[in-house]
């Protein structure tokens, strides 16, 4: 019930919201994974991130994605928490208890494992808009590590953050060009699978229009 | 009568109280794609090797494209204005995504897109006296005040003149192809539709004209520094047949004749020339080809519509001033 409920909203609701307020501009769509168990890399600037990447899903595919967040940010508020864990499809990640040893990435392997398409920001946290990339965290290469048999897939979202900036409520319809890369595959070693991503997102960067926004 | 006939009698009677005109132009325009899509059918069977990928998506979007605003036309000017209010929407997006922002603009931005279906109301309302002042003195005037009302001084000259551009391209003179729709169908020979019709044929035409000529025969560069592809050859070709489609065409379409049929045929060509040109020279400013990837094998809505931005105003006032009463 709840799974069809979370079909039809991001269908009927979060595709048109996302096409109107970002033209959803999407070159390479090819390169999508369409079934799990896979992951989605991309760069993170605003919310719009999770919505826009939501929307570009073939319909038979969407059910299957699941996006990354903190758990810290958005299971605060009981109902906010409802909302990202059902109708979103969040897979919680509790970045305040890193420090603690505590297995953070539990949920997004159990996924990964139920052959669901995870959606991770590496960076960590959104960044300023100005289309720079924060340095990647690691998480998402002992995802790989635990499924090798999962494509890693790049995907730099360029303007998004002048949709939705941090720290802003209301949006402001801007196009966005979405650049889905060729898949990455793990081959043993982290530092170097972590700086092939690093390589592949900065690449479709530079494919992507010029962003005049400052 | 069973189910199948009942349709068949709803459509016939649709189509008959439609003008014989637009009916026939409509056709005239299905069936040319439909030769294109053939011609392009053929090539890939007798030429293979090459990769006619972007050919067909060209011809695929242009039956969408052309579909869109057919069913718009039939079914009236209400539909034909909300459609043309999301294509300056679409336009606008695109436009505003490409030029210079900054954070602070977000506001105006906002308020840039407001006007999108306040101007369009004036021509549902088909106030024509509001509307044509509405966005070139008062949107104008309004814009650079809005930026001073949130202290935004840097770069001031600039960035209100982007924004007055964008306004004033993709809504303003988009909103005149609605307004068209406005004119009452009693003096015209194929009704307001093929004002509209009559518009956009001549229009795109004049486009794949300049384009044809300039691959037969183009030699000499016009404007090596914006489009280094267009040439001399290209653009009196294309304005010397697009002229002579208006001169026998256009008295099938519209009410002119005589002096102001001769000016039409003139004008337009060079008109849609100018704004072809004229983006071309903004998208190298910006430092992109196409504005987006919105339509398939044609780039985005503005590398679309760039001419039509200025042949839209001036065949509405050319018309109005040779041949419609109401304006």
């Amino acid at each position: 019930m709840i799974r069809w409920l979370r079909w039809l909203l991001l269908l009927l609701i979060v595709r048109p919201i996302a096409r109107f307020l970002t033209g959803a501009d999407v070159t390479g769509r090819e390169h999508l994974p369409l079934k799990g168990p896979a992951i989605v890399a991309a760069n993170h600037n605003s919310h719009m991130d999770t919505l826009l990447l939501l929307s570009i899903f073939p319909s038979g595919a969407v059910m299957r994605v699941r996006p990354a967040a903190a758990a810290d940010y958005f299971l605060k508020d009981p109902v906010i928490g409802w909302f990202s864990r059902n109708m979103i499809g969040i897979v919680p990640v509790a970045r305040d208890k890193v420090a603690s040893g505590e297995d953070v990435l539990a949920p997004a392997r159990e996924a990964l494992a139920a052959g669901d398409i995870i959606v991770v920001f590496p960076e960590g946290t959104r960044g300023d808009a100005t289309d720079e990339m924060a340095r990647l965290k690691s998480g998402v290469a002992r995802l790989a590590e635990a499924f090798p048999e999962a494509p890693v897939t790049p995907v730099w979202i360029q303007g998004a953050g002048r949709v939705l900036p941090k720290g802003e409520v209301i949006p402001v319809p801007m196009n966005c060009a979405v650049l889905v890369g060729a898949p990455l595959h793990w081959h043993g070693r982290r530092t170097e699978f972590m700086d092939g991503l690093r390589d592949a997102l900065l690449k479709l960067k530079a494919q992507a229009p010029p962003l005049r926004w400052s | 009568m069973n189910g199948g006939d009942r349709v068949l009698d709803i459509i016939t009677r649709f189509l008959s109280a439609q003008p014989p005109a637009l009916l026939w132009g409509l056709a005239g325009v299905g069936g040319v794609l439909a030769l294109g899509a053939v011609i392009a059918g053929l090539l890939t069977v007798t030429r293979p090797g090459k990769d006619y990928t972007e050919l067909r998506q060209r011809i695929f979007s242009w039956v969408v494209m052309i579909g869109l605003l057919a069913a718009a036309l039939l079914a009236g000017w209400q539909a034909t204005v909300l459609l043309f209010m999301v294509v300056s929407f679409i336009a606008l997006r695109e436009f505003l995504s490409l030029a210079p922002t900054r954070r602070e603009d977000r506001l105006i931005i906002l308020a840039a897109y407001l006007a999108i279906p306040v101007n369009y109301a004036f021509v549902a309302l088909d106030i024509y006296g509001i509307y044509l002042v509405l966005i070139p003195v008062y949107a104008f005037l309004i814009t650079p005040y809005l930026m001073a009302v949130i202290g935004q001084t840097r770069g001031y000259l600039s960035s209100v003149a982007m924004f007055h551009w964008g306004l004033m391209t993709c809504i303003y003179n988009i909103g005149y192809v609605a307004f068209l729709m406005r004119t009452s169908d009693a003096d015209l020979p194929a009704g307001a539709a093929g004002l509209v019709f009559f518009l956009l044929v001549a229009t795109e035409f004049n486009d794949v004209a300049q384009y044809v000529w300039g691959k037969l025969l183009g030699r000499h560069k016009i404007m090596p520094k914006v489009s280094p592809n267009k040439t001399w050859e290209g653009f009196l070709g294309g304005w010397a047949t697009t002229a002579a489609l208006i001169w026998f065409a256009g008295p099938l379409f519209t009410p002119l004749e005589g002096l102001g049929l001769a000016i039409m045929a003139l004008v337009l060509p060079v008109a849609g020339f100018a704004g072809d040109v004229t983006m071309s020279a903004i998208k190298r400013d910006i430092g992109v080809k196409d504005t987006s990837h919105l339509i398939p094998g044609h780039g985005g809505i503005l590398d679309r519509i760039d001419s039509l931005t200025f042949t839209a105003p001036i065949y509405f006032h050319l018309l109005a001033y040779f041949a419609l009463e109401s304006f």
